[in-house]
């Protein structure tokens, strides 16, 4: 897709170790359009995280990326840091799962929003900062009478709404948000995801939510991709992916989630593989109900099962790449508890 | 387990033992860099130190206030020579000699003290710190009034005070005066570690048992805290080594038949430098400043490795493999 | 003949005082209380499974901690098995903690890192002075590491806690949890730090286990999902009472109290057909040391009415929503001139009265809030204003009197609302 806000394309960032590195994110491609709302779920451990930093350039110490990360067609894997720093905050924006974190307990809101301001917009007058920032926190629900307090005169929830604002104020194209309800009661949650699905139509802003929680996916996202192990299994939109999941992680998944509606527990055996020497062929074939040989062997290639869907399994085809003998089921040990997450 | 072909040569207990061994000195043995170079060159030198303590009767030439042999007189005041590497003082004692046996005094006198602090320092601070209430206001008072004093002036009064009493001067009263000059620090460390681990969810989960206070700070609170004291206790020493250097200095130490002790002989030579008479006094502040660095050094190294905020992980290096090139459909 | 509960809690109240600022502490005032615990009676049966629902701030892991005794009761009796145990001192009820068991919610915090799972999972035998025998705490600690799915035992008895998973660990967290026999076992929120694919099997754990031992379940969650899923009767709790009580299904299926109904449409639920409610109740749970007046949840209630405690803050919020949604407006601030700044508000009452700012007279601030009632009669605010005038140049606005809800009968369930129970 040609008209895509954000491309990124085969990232791998890994961690080093003093032995050979963590793959936490081993060859990513992904589309994010504009004002879409993607859903980036998995278990822990998966990699959503560190991609959604990777796209930010927000890596850790001793963490690299490779491949590309194109924006408004530069390639931010490549840039200098300093450059990615500028490009943080009006164009790109990261909400983390505390609030706390981003919020100076020693600054007054107020202050928050300047400084933030005089950073991306250094032309603004003080009256029109004040003004965009009111009406930021306004839409947020956030009240003119409290701007001057302090973060910790806020609740958890309205901190969240801060961080969100603050993000907002500049107006970026994108913003990342990275398990934002997750600290939270599930009422509040409700409202947080209401002003974050919100997001396209009252700014503009593509959103990319970053989430363990299919719930959360399946009522505020346009499309969503299912990560495990550092790679993408599968990527759609959220009807397609919930009626019909190609992958048989995503099926299992989604049958382990417990809902109102769960009449019986489902769980995955075993628990998500070592990064540092991660399986050969498709990372899940050791937990896969349905692996056959060729899982084992080779990786999986891309393939569309419907319009807009993506997904990387066997079970899907080319036949032609499966060698013979690599259709029948897979031979493995029974997992154990030792071997539970 | 059940069939025992091969002998097990430790009991599960014992095994369990030596992996916890093992598991408390990894961060040491995966030290890199500064931090590792820090702490194997404290280590060196304080083993050669702790070597001159341990066999000073088989290397120190002659004793402490040996000053002569057989009949022949030391020299006052002479010139390091062949028979007197480091010369001789004002009153013909052999300057090396009184280094090495001056190793093992410091060394006796530092451990004792602190042994005796962290005797009385950390059951203070655990218990103090596990059940708070008016013990811990009283004990908290007391520490940090004698925390406030400097541990120089402390360590006078006491010196002043015990030698003249039953005790006398000598290697108890310095020890003594150090211990109380130290035993508000590890009150106050293991007080503050006792605090936040008081609170941790492992503590709850065994009161939820019924474990009485006894057990949980034995089993549970103890071994957690404990961990910060060995580079406290190393950097403590180094200190220590300075402060009985101080007191002998003021004359308030060991005195000179006791034994040899670098602070006083520094005191001595200060009136030997206005004439130009150097060895007196070099080789005993170059002794201090030695081992006081090499505490310091495993101290500060053993700092880096075990505190985990200080710690930096080394992340090494990898490239990244190139990908093969896959043929996709449909691509853009 | 009904048989005794086994836990029977009447008119519990556990409250905290908080210290507050440094001038507070120096004159020695306090700062508030928290009512962690407020005046709850409950009865746990044997052999069910209770769930305890609430958000933060609801007083469901204090009401757990109270009654395993790690918290001390401010006033109340709880009587277990038969005994009254609230006023016990810590070490005769040391010898009751055979029978009661908790399973804390953080798998990783609640194993000691310095002790072998070996020695975790033994180590309530030696403290209460079972089994000396060294080879028969061994055999003892292998069948429960057995039981709860850690086979062969053996290969766990000498790991330490930084060597297992997190659903490991809070196997392991159960089998010291059970190794007594309890008759009781208090989990609070055992699942809730597992990932999806994990809980299930912890949670399948735990129920075969009550059904071979005949446990009796005190679960504490935020969690409707998973509490559907494993409890026999809910409590639904908000800032320290109980809301909602019944059996499971009555609650699913016809829930009763505002508060319950939001929390049932506030979970996501994984269907793509469905989007994120709208009409979720406004605002966040309070601030526990200074709860509203009358039914604490009457603030962000859509059906509140008259008797529910209508006050002060109630009216300052109502302002600041209205500022927040239209700040930027010139409307906003001519607003702001005529009311003033809302500190009179701050202090919660039924009746408020508050001087007008000068040049401002209090008609004209009354004639304001009169029309802010005419433009928005949704806001349940204005039902519960009683009257509404100037006296004395001042502003004089009354509410009706607040009642506090009792737990009252209403179909299968009880309920603590007036909607079902409306004062007389």
């Amino acid at each position: 897709m040609s008209d895509a806000l954000l491309q990124v394309r085969n990232l791998r960032v890994y961690y080093g170790t003093p032995g050979k590195p963590v793959r936490a994110v081993d060859g990513v491609t992904l589309d994010i359009g504009e004002s879409e709302v993607i859903g980036l779920v998995g278990e822990s451990g998966c990699g959503k995280s560190t991609l959604g930093r990777g796209i930010l350039g927000l890596l850790p110490a001793g963490a690299r990326a490779d491949g590309a990360v194109l924006y408004n067609g530069k390639n931010l894997v490549a840039l200098p840091p300093r450059t990615v720093r500028r490009m943080r905050g009006p164009d790109l924006g990261l909400i983390f799962q505390e609030p706390m974190t981003r919020l100076n307990p020693l600054m007054r809101i107020s202050d928050h929003f300047k400084e933030t301001l005089e950073q991306h917009e250094p032309n603004l007058t003080d009256a029109e900062m004040r003004r965009r920032s009111l009406e930021t926190l306004g839409r947020m629900g956030i009240p003119p009478t409290r701007f001057k307090q302090y973060p910790h005169e806020f609740s958890g929830g309205m901190r969240q709404r801060i961080m969100i604002a603050l993000a907002l104020v500049l107006r970026p194209k994108l913003l990342v948000a990275d398990e934002p309800t997750t600290s939270l009661d599930v009422i509040v949650e409700g409202q947080i995801l209401a002003l974050l699905a919100d997001l396209k139509n009252n700014f503009g802003t593509a959103l990319l939510l970053i989430t363990h929680n299919l719930g959360i996916v399946a009522e505020s996202c346009d499309r969503m991709a299912v990560m495990y192990a550092g790679r993408i299994a599968e990527e759609g939109p959220v009807r397609e992916v919930f009626a019909n999941p190609a992958h048989p992680y995503t099926r299992e998944l989604l049958r382990s989630t417990i809902s109102l509606d769960t009449k019986v527990l489902h769980s995955i055996p075993g628990a998500p593989p070592n990064l540092i020497d991660p399986p050969a062929g498709c990372r899940f074939n050791p937990r896969c109900p349905s692996a056959m040989v060729v899982c084992n062997q080779l990786e999986p290639r891309e393939q569309h099962p419907s319009p807009g869907q993506r997904v990387f399994c066997w079970l899907r085809g080319p036949s032609e790449l499966i060698p013979p003998g690599g259709e029948a089921p897979l031979e493995r040990e029974a997992i154990g508890v030792a071997d539970e997450a | 387990m059940a069939t025992a072909s091969r002998p097990q040569p430790l009991t599960p207990h014992g095994r369990a033992r030596l992996i916890a061994l093992g598991r408390a000195t990894k961060p040491i043995r995966e030290a890199g860099g500064v931090a590792r170079a820090m702490f194997w060159t404290g280590i060196v030198i304080t083993l050669f130190f702790i070597a001159l303590a341990v066999f000073a009767r088989f290397i120190a030439p002659y004793g402490f206030t040996q000053y002569k042999s057989g009949h022949h007189l030391f020299p006052v005041l002479g010139h390091p020579s062949g028979t007197h590497w480091m010369g001789t003082t004002v009153e013909s004692d052999d300057v090396m000699s009184r280094i090495i046996w001056g190793a093992q005094t410091e060394l006796k006198v530092v451990v004792i003290a602190l042994a005796m602090a962290l005797a009385v320092g950390v059951p203070l601070g655990l218990v103090s710190g596990y059940f708070g209430g008016i013990l811990d206001r009283v004990l908290v008072l007391i520490m940090d009034a004698l925390f406030a004093f400097p541990y120089l002036l402390i360590a006078i009064v006491i010196a002043f005070l015990l030698s003249n009493s039953s005790i006398g001067g000598g290697v108890l009263t310095a020890a003594i005066a150090i211990t109380v000059a130290y035993v508000p620090l590890y009150f106050r460390v293991v007080r503050n570690h006792v605090i936040s681990v008081r609170e941790e969810p492992y503590v709850d989960a065994a009161r939820a048992l019924g474990a009485r206070p006894r057990t949980v700070i034995r089993k549970y609170v103890f071994f957690n805290v404990v961990q910060n004291v060995p580079p406290i206790a190393t950097l403590n020493a180094a200190d220590a080594i300075l402060l009985l250097a101080s007191l002998g200095f003021l004359g308030y130490g060991i005195q000179p038949t006791q034994g040899g002790e670098w602070g006083y002989d520094v005191s001595r030579a200060v009136s030997d430098a206005a004439s130009g008479i150097w060895w007196t006094g070099l080789f005993p502040g170059l002794a201090i400043v030695l081992l006081v660095t090499g505490l310091t050094l495993v101290g500060e190294g053993l700092n880096e490795t075990i505190n985990p905020v200080l710690r930096r992980r080394r992340f090494g290096r990898f490239e990244f493999e190139p990908v093969p090139s896959q043929m996709e459909e449909g691509e853009e | 003949m009904k048989p005794e509960p086994l836990v029977s809690m009447r008119n519990l109240r556990t409250y905290y005082s908080i210290r507050g600022s440094f001038a507070d502490r120096l004159v020695g005032r306090e700062a508030g209380t928290v009512r962690a615990v407020d005046d709850v009676t409950l009865d746990i049966r044997k052999g069910e499974v209770l769930g305890l629902v609430g958000e933060s701030g609801s007083g469901k892991t204090t009401l757990g901690r109270t009654l395993l005794g790690l918290t001390r009761a401010t006033s109340g009796s709880i009587e277990f098995e038969g005994r009254e145990i609230s006023r016990l001192r810590e070490r005769d009820f040391r010898a009751l903690r055979r029978r009661m068991q908790v399973v804390f919610q953080d798998p990783h915090a609640s194993l000691n890192p310095a002790m072998t799972i070996g020695q975790a999972v033994g180590h309530p035998l030696e403290i209460h002075g079972i089994a000396k025998d060294r080879g028969r705490v061994r055999a003892r600690v292998s069948e429960v590491l057995e039981l709860v799915g850690l086979a062969p035992a053996e290969q766990y008895l000498d790991k330490y806690p930084s060597d297992l998973s997190g659903g490991q660990k809070q196997r392991a967290v159960i089998a010291r949890a059970i190794i007594l026999n309890p008759v009781l076992l208090v989990a609070d929120e055992p699942v809730s730090m597992l990932d999806m694919s994990v809980r299930a099997k912890i949670l399948e754990l735990m129920l075969s286990l009550k059904r071979d031992f005949d446990l009796t379940y005190l679960y504490v969650t935020h969690d409707l999902a998973t509490a559907k899923f494993f409890c026999d009767r809910i409590a639904i709790m908000y800032l320290g009472r109980i809301v909602e009580i019944g059996p499971a299904e009555a609650i699913y299926s016809d829930p009763k109290h505002p508060y319950t109904q939001a929390l049932l449409r506030a979970i996501p639920e994984p269907n793509p057909e469905r989007s994120v409610p709208r009409d979720l109740p406004r605002g966040e749970v309070p601030d526990a040391a200074f709860p509203p007046l009358g039914c604490s949840f009457h603030p962000r209630c859509s059906r509140a009415f008259e008797p529910c405690g209508w006050e002060s803050r109630d009216l300052r919020d109502l302002l600041e929503q209205r500022w927040a949604m239209a700040a930027g407006d010139a409307a906003v601030e001519s607003e702001q001139r005529l009311i003033g700044d809302l500190d009179a508000l701050r202090v919660p009452s039924s009746e408020v009265r508050w001087t007008p700012p000068r040049g401002v007279t209090a008609d004209e601030t009354v004639a304001l809030l009169e029309q802010m009632r005419a433009t928005g009669p949704d806001e349940r605010l204005w039902q519960g204003v009683e009257r509404l005038d100037s006296e004395n140049g001042r502003v004089r606005l009354d509410f009706h009197l607040p009642y506090d809800p009792q737990l009252q009968p209403a179909g299968d369930v009880e309920v603590a609302c007036h909607l079902y129970h409306p004062p007389a």
